[in-house]
């Protein structure tokens, strides 16, 4: 465990949708930090939806988000790329690190 | 309220260098559309072209808001063990369940700029980053918990609704989420207030010892004065800052001073006086010196409140560690099954 | 086993405070429970509650704080709801209030379980740091078992106890799997997290035979017909718990034969005379006053 870098301590960042009890789609409402995807789901019902019924949510491991291009090139200055945004812990991590 | 740090030196060099003349064309471009966009109320969003200078302020504000709001917990949490009704109870559990919860959409905002929330607790936790003053005071009788949902939450709101509008759209969608729960926990404030204003003797001497010792204190969350301010005036030409501290602070008073009418309480202010030809009150003055003392770590609560978070940090680790063993644990299992 | 529920004749008056004479003060419904058994419920929640919520603005992750302060307010809202419909089956000047802090412990019919502090087991004024493992084992204990209980009761003859139940039981089954998660993660994560929830497994389990042993309160309120009978869940109680301890590779401890806690009998831990003193001193304080 020590032998991780340390970006690797910190819990993944999920991105959440929300489709409220009335609504027609999800909307995207922000993110948070958890260990698995369970996790993740518990934590947005709570933070997110303040445990209402008839609630349906989405999360998504923020990295794994496609994202368009927005219309203002800015291919000349640091390319996110397909990120929805910079983050720090935006990067493949290989499979043989993060094991036991 | 939290925009007072946008204010007050952090020991990082001001992110306000004016634009250099031998840029390229490419960049240029870029900026007159940013510049166009804040000039015509429109919105900045995560992907967007940003100056550099914008995108660092932001990270600022946006983490320094979000630290509040955490630290912020604290005092208010010192009473729900205490709180004297169990209705009393669970609105206090709720409101500081609540503050996490704004914390959380707030660190959530700063990441989209590139931040990392381990970064940005490595920044407070380290005394790189502030956190609103106000919460550098102690909570020592039960009216305090009324006192600060009454006088800081209101002063909170009135900073915040503006931001609802701020230029950069994770931080304004943010604030709408936190506005919409903030004005909920002013009110509650200001009725528990009233009922023990009703109430015995006791009771009543309770919530004026609270005034008495929060109202400056809350005026002072405004930050220093306009002429004080050199930040405010670029915060505004970017759209992140709308109103300057003096408007908010007189805008805090005119509606305050009627509310303590109501309940019958005297603000501790012997040159506090309606100016019919300025259509304001007239107040006195904030001392200054206590506020700096406090902002640079010398306040009463500022060691123990910062030392909290840490250890709370600190001693968390072994569970945030075995959670990411636990997954790790899991990957590796679902990777043999497929193999 | 039961040697240890009988006590001196002192405890009966104990099982009869002042505030809530058994049955409640006038001779209840046929079908519904008495004062008492809705004080057992309503105290476990309070307890709990009130434990619970000292994790607020402490917790090892934001996540986590905000999670465990909404369970917190749920058995608070349990509580609150309890007392209330004790309250009004007491009558005269009882109050939700009334009840929760103008108590004293020999009167309160929690489960011991969920007085003592975060930590492994140290005397009532010693000083240590607090454990969120054993916060999450506690939970997942006391959890598991209300899952069952309210369950039983949502279909009790007692509509206001139902009602309750049926409320209760949602919040319940949420925080059974926030708490069972997390046996999981924590029992099968690292070493370290891995040890200590061994160690509060070890610390908690002895005080789960409560749940099994015979009260007069619960004979009581049994023979009604409205309340459900709580050794009768131990079987699938064991069964959900060690399914869970399997996947968290933790290991049931065995329990010796020894003293079996009694705090739905009014004879507490030392803990709890501390805990309610912090709960309640400021209330007491102002007999009266209005909130």
């Amino acid at each position: 465990m020590s032998n991780t870098a340390p970006a690797l301590k910190e819990w993944p960042l999920w991105e959440v949708f929300i489709r409220s009890k009335q609504g027609l789609e999800h909307k995207h409402c922000g993110s948070l930090h958890a260990a698995d995807a369970r996790q993740a789901l518990q934590m947005a019902r709570d933070v997110y939806t303040r445990r209402q019924e008839g609630v349906s949510i989405w999360v998504v491991p923020s990295a794994q988000i496609t994202a368009s291009e927005p219309d203002d090139k800015a291919e000349f200055f640091e390319p996110m790329g397909d990120k929805i945004y910079r983050h720090p812990t935006f990067y493949e991590i290989p499979d043989e690190v993060g094991h036991m | 309220m939290y925009t007072q740090a946008m204010d007050i030196p952090d020991g990082q060099p001001a992110a306000l260098k004016p634009v250099p003349k031998d840029i390229n064309a490419a960049e240029a471009e870029l900026q007159k559309r940013f510049d166009a966009r804040i000039d015509a109320d429109g919105r900045i969003e995560p992907q967007d072209w940003m100056p550099e200078a914008y995108r660092k302020t932001l990270v600022r504000q946006i983490s320094q808001h979000a630290h509040s709001e955490i630290v912020g917990m604290l005092p208010e949490g010192n009473w729900i063990s205490r709180a004297p009704s169990l209705k009393r109870k669970a609105i206090l559990i709720a409101k500081v369940q609540d503050e996490g919860g704004h914390g959380l959409y707030l660190y959530s905002a700063a990441e989209t700029l590139g931040t990392s929330r381990d970064q940005m607790f490595d920044a407070l936790h380290t005394g790189k980053a502030k956190y609103s003053s106000i919460f550098n005071y102690p909570t020592l009788n039960w009216a305090d918990v009324g006192v600060i949902g009454w006088l800081v939450d209101g002063a909170a709101i009135m900073n915040q609704i503006p931001l609802c509008r701020c230029s950069y759209g994770p931080y304004a969608r943010a604030m709408v989420r936190v506005c919409k729960e903030e004005s909920f926990h002013q009110r509650q404030g200001y009725e528990s207030l009233l009922q023990m204003m009703k109430g015995t003797q006791a009771q009543k001497d309770m919530v004026q010892d609270a005034v008495n010792r929060w109202w400056w204190k809350c005026l002072a969350m405004f930050g220093p004065p306009d002429a004080d301010s050199p930040n405010s005036a670029q915060g505004m030409r970017w759209g992140i800052k709308r109103l300057t501290n003096d408007e908010l602070r007189q805008k805090f008073v005119d509606a305050t001073v009627p509310q303590a009418q109501v309940l019958g309480v005297t603000l501790p202010d012997p040159e506090l006086k309606w100016n019919e030809e300025r259509g304001h009150w007239d107040f006195g003055a904030i001392d200054w010196d206590e506020f700096w003392n406090t902002v640079n770590g010398n306040g009463p609560c500022n060691k123990e409140r910062l030392a909290t978070r840490v250890k709370a940090w600190n001693d968390g680790a072994w569970l945030r560690d075995g959670a990411l063993a636990h997954e790790a644990k899991q990957r590796a299992r679902t990777m043999k099954e497929a193999a | 086993m039961d040697a240890a529920i009988a006590a001196p004749s002192a405890a009966q008056d104990r099982s009869k405070p002042a505030s809530a004479p058994s049955g409640g003060s006038a001779p209840h419904a046929v079908g519904s429970v008495g004062a008492n058994y809705l004080l057992h419920l309503a105290d476990n929640a309070l307890v709990l509650g009130q434990r619970n919520a000292e994790w607020c603005g402490h917790g090892p992750i934001l996540e986590e704080d905000i999670a465990m302060a909404n369970i917190s307010l749920d058995l608070v809202g349990q509580a609150r709801l309890l007392y209330q419909e004790a309250a009004r089956r007491i009558g005269g000047e009882a109050t939700e209030d009334t009840l929760a802090y103008f108590r004293d412990a020999p009167e309160f019919r929690n489960y011991t379980l969920l007085e003592l502090p975060h930590r492994v087991g140290l005397v009532g004024y010693a000083q240590s740091d607090i454990d969120y493992s054993v916060t999450l084992v506690r939970n997942f204990l006391y959890g598991s078992l209300m899952v069952m209980v309210w369950d039983a009761l949502q279909r009790s003859s007692d509509e206001a106890l139902a009602a309750i139940a049926a409320k209760s039981l949602k919040e319940a089954k949420y925080h059974l799997r926030h708490a069972s998660d997390w046996m999981v993660r924590l029992g099968d994560g690292s070493e370290e997290s891995h040890a200590r929830m061994q160690a509060a497994l070890d610390h908690l389990m002895p005080y789960t035979q409560e749940f099994w042993a015979t009260s007069e309160l619960e004979s009581q309120a049994v023979a009604t017909g409205a309340a459900v009978d709580v050794p009768s869940l131990r079987t699938a109680w064991d069964a959900l718990v060690n399914e869970v301890l399997a996947e968290a590779t933790l290991k049931r401890p065995a329990l010796p034969a020894g003293y079996i806690t009694q705090g739905k009998s009014g004879i507490h831990s030392e803990h709890l005379s501390y805990l309610l003193g912090e709960m309640q001193g400021l209330a007491r304080a102002h007999p009266g006053a209005q909130w």
